[in-house]
């Protein structure tokens, strides 16, 4: 045992062990790297099945390109990782779904290459806000797919549907809504200024958005749970259990459709329209190809897909694409929607989220 | 076997091995965390490197304090409900057979093979009022009708003493097995009741392994912060809780690896204040 130990061979030897082992691991990736290939982020779990289902095979029949599908996390985990990862050369993924709030985050940093739009020509049939442009007006990413939070209800326990936002402060709700945790996600704040306060407008000055808190204090008694995974609040919502509360549009008709005793309402006031970009990382070496399929997903039958599969809004306009008026419904709404102030949570971020969690926890 | 001191750097070899594993596996990522708590943040971004406090001066305020507070007490409460139900529960299986021992002991080493996850939605669920117990109380006609048991301070404390249980009990079996049998034969012996055997020789004589299995748990139970979120208020948020939300909703890892450097100090003080009292107790 003892001469195993002195000789210094032995240890180098284990380390030469685990380079080959490394290098074996790496192996299928070198080989892989020699076809035409890219690494595509999505959030993991409905929309990564969804999109390996519908979109990715048709995509790799049209252009060539396979498609290694990679499962994000949501909030802003995936751009931590895409940051750290970008500062020692590597992408985990080529060209990641991002949040809006994410993609300005990012071009502080530069992360995001600035997109060649001559080769994406499909870009023109987007609606000018999912365009997300670097401050010197070069493009940081294109519009993936929109989605809508709105009120959502358990039909067995409200038979009519609310009609407003307003329903979430109705005295008569007492310890009935399960709302979103954070105030980078949830949103209220311009639900608020919306409903209250004639738009979100209304934040553009500490006073204006002190005044958002104040009013949305008054829901918390009404708030049974402040959710930040989406599985928690999906599975109360179906059960009765908590039966009002914000959810996610696409979400909601998929478990309606399944049988389940939950709607999806459009107040008013507008559902939130939330939207992911793609982006392209900066460590990538896949530029071209990136190109290529963020210019196949912006074309108007593929976002018709879109929303016929995978039940999210169109980024492109609404007179280029063929979806009736019942499918455009499913998806989206003619209501002006709640738009998100993104810029607070970038030049506000630290303040907000303070006073939002001595709002909640407080 | 005489054991001969090392004479060599050789002879120290076998400590190689360990000692590298916790340089890159402890060492490294704890000295990156304490140095990122000094960092700059950037708001609107990630962060610059740089030796700056504000980081712990943000931390340094009444509603940080009341979140450690809550967190502490919270772990506290914990550990002494997991040591109340596990010292008996232990004791009582020592004196089983050997077959049944192994089943128990198969049972809740089982537990552990569950995920924080999966623990948190089973309890929400027999905690619910659509489907939990409350159900079965109706039933019997213990209650009119059933009712939410969470969110609340009792399913998030129900939760964790569940998680936490298995633990308790793998730490304190090995020194109950160990400890003579012909201590309590002779407190029996002597006219004292099982109890009182149970609480005057047993306890005292598992004093220290009682006070580590205490300690133990409670900074398990500290790290936790997935059951305060699912089974818990906002109020029952722990403080590591928050430090999910900065370094992965906010990407304020400065502010989170403050934060977390400060709960671990505080922890190694807490745990140090109580080996010293220990240790006094032990000289009167």
């Amino acid at each position: 045992m003892d001469n195993i130990l002195k000789t210094g061979v032995s240890r180098r030897a284990v380390l030469g062990a685990g380079v080959m082992g490394a290098a074996v691991l790496a192996m299928p990736n070198i080989l892989r790297a020699q076809d035409k290939s890219l690494k595509v982020g999505v959030y993991g779990g409905y929309f990564k099945d969804s999109f390996d289902k519908n979109i990715f095979p048709e995509f790799t029949k049209a252009t060539g390109i396979a498609v290694e599908s990679v499962a994000e996390p949501t909030g802003e985990a995936w751009l931590v990782q895409l940051e750290q990862a970008a500062k020692a050369g590597a992408a985990p993924a080529d060209v990641s779904m991002m949040s809006q709030v994410a993609m300005l985050k990012g071009q502080t940093t530069k992360l995001w290459t600035p997109l060649d739009m001559a080769k994406i020509p499909n870009s023109k049939n987007l609606i000018d806000r999912f365009v997300n442009k670097y401050p010197d007006g070069s493009v940081a990413g294109i519009g993936a797919v929109s989605w809508y939070i709105t009120l959502v209800t358990n039909t067995d326990v409200y038979k009519e549907a609310p009609t407003s936002w307003a329903a979430f402060w109705d005295k008569a709700n007492a310890d009935k809504l399960g709302l979103l945790a954070l105030v980078s996600n949830s949103f209220l704040l311009e639900v608020t200024a919306k409903t209250f306060f004639g738009g979100t407008n209304a934040l553009d000055t500490e006073e204006g958005l002190l005044k958002a808190f104040d009013k949305l204090a008054e829901v918390k008694p009404n708030v049974r749970l402040w959710y930040r995974d989406e599985a928690q609040f999906e599975q109360s919502l179906k059960s009765g259990e908590i039966p009002m509360g914000q959810y996610y549009h696409d979400v909601t008709g998929l478990a309606a459709s399944e049988g389940h005793p939950v709607r999806s309402t459009f107040p008013k006031e507008g559902g939130v329209q939330d939207s992911g970009c793609w982006a392209l990382s900066r460590a990538s070496k896949k530029v071209d190809e990136a190109h290529t399929f963020i210019d196949y997903m912006s074309q108007p039958a593929i976002q018709a897909t879109l929303s016929r599969k995978v039940g999210t809004a169109p980024t492109v306009k609404r007179e280029l694409l063929d979806l009736s008026d019942k499918e455009f419904a499913a998806v989206s709404s003619d209501i002006e929607p709640v738009i998100p102030r993104y810029d607070l949570y970038t030049t506000k971020s630290d303040w907000l989220n303070q006073k939002w969690t001595e709002l909640i926890v407080g | 076997m005489k054991r001969e001191p090392p004479q060599s750097i050789a002879d120290y070899g076998p400590l190689f091995f360990p000692a590298g594993m916790l340089l890159i596996f402890f060492v490294v990522p704890f000295g990156t965390m304490i140095a990122v708590s000094f960092f700059q943040r950037q708001e609107g971004g990630f962060y610059t490197p740089a030796f700056v406090f504000t980081n712990y001066e943000r931390f340094l305020s009444a509603f940080f304090g009341g979140v450690l507070g809550f967190s502490l007490i919270l772990a506290v409460t914990v550990a002494i409900c997991c040591v109340v139900l596990a010292l008996p529960f232990t004791y009582l299986l020592s004196t089983l057979s050997r077959r049944l021992q192994v089943i128990w002991l198969v049972g809740l080493l089982s537990v552990l093979s569950l995920s924080e996850v999966i623990i948190g939605f089973a309890w929400s669920t027999l905690l619910s009022r659509t489907a939990g117990l409350s159900n079965l109380l109706v039933k019997v006609g213990l209650l009119d009708q059933p009712v939410a048991l969470f969110p609340s301070f009792g399913a998030v404390l129900t939760g964790m003493v569940y998680q936490a249980l298995p633990y308790t009990v793998l730490v304190l079996y090995p020194a109950i097995v160990r400890l003579d049998p012909t201590l309590m034969e002779a407190a029996r012996t002597l006219g004292s009741s099982p109890i009182r055997a149970f609480f005057n020789v047993l306890v005292p004589a598992l004093r220290n392994t009682i006070m580590a299995t205490l300690i133990m748990v409670f900074i398990f139970a500290l790290g936790s912060y997935l059951l305060p979120q699912i089974l818990g208020r906002p109020q029952h948020w722990t403080l590591s809780v928050l430090i999910t939300d900065q370094a992965i909703y906010q990407s304020n890892m400065p502010f989170a690896a403050a934060m977390a450097v400060f709960l671990v100090l505080v922890t190694l003080g807490l745990v140090a204040l109580t080996l010293l009292i220990g240790r006094k107790g032990e000289k009167a």
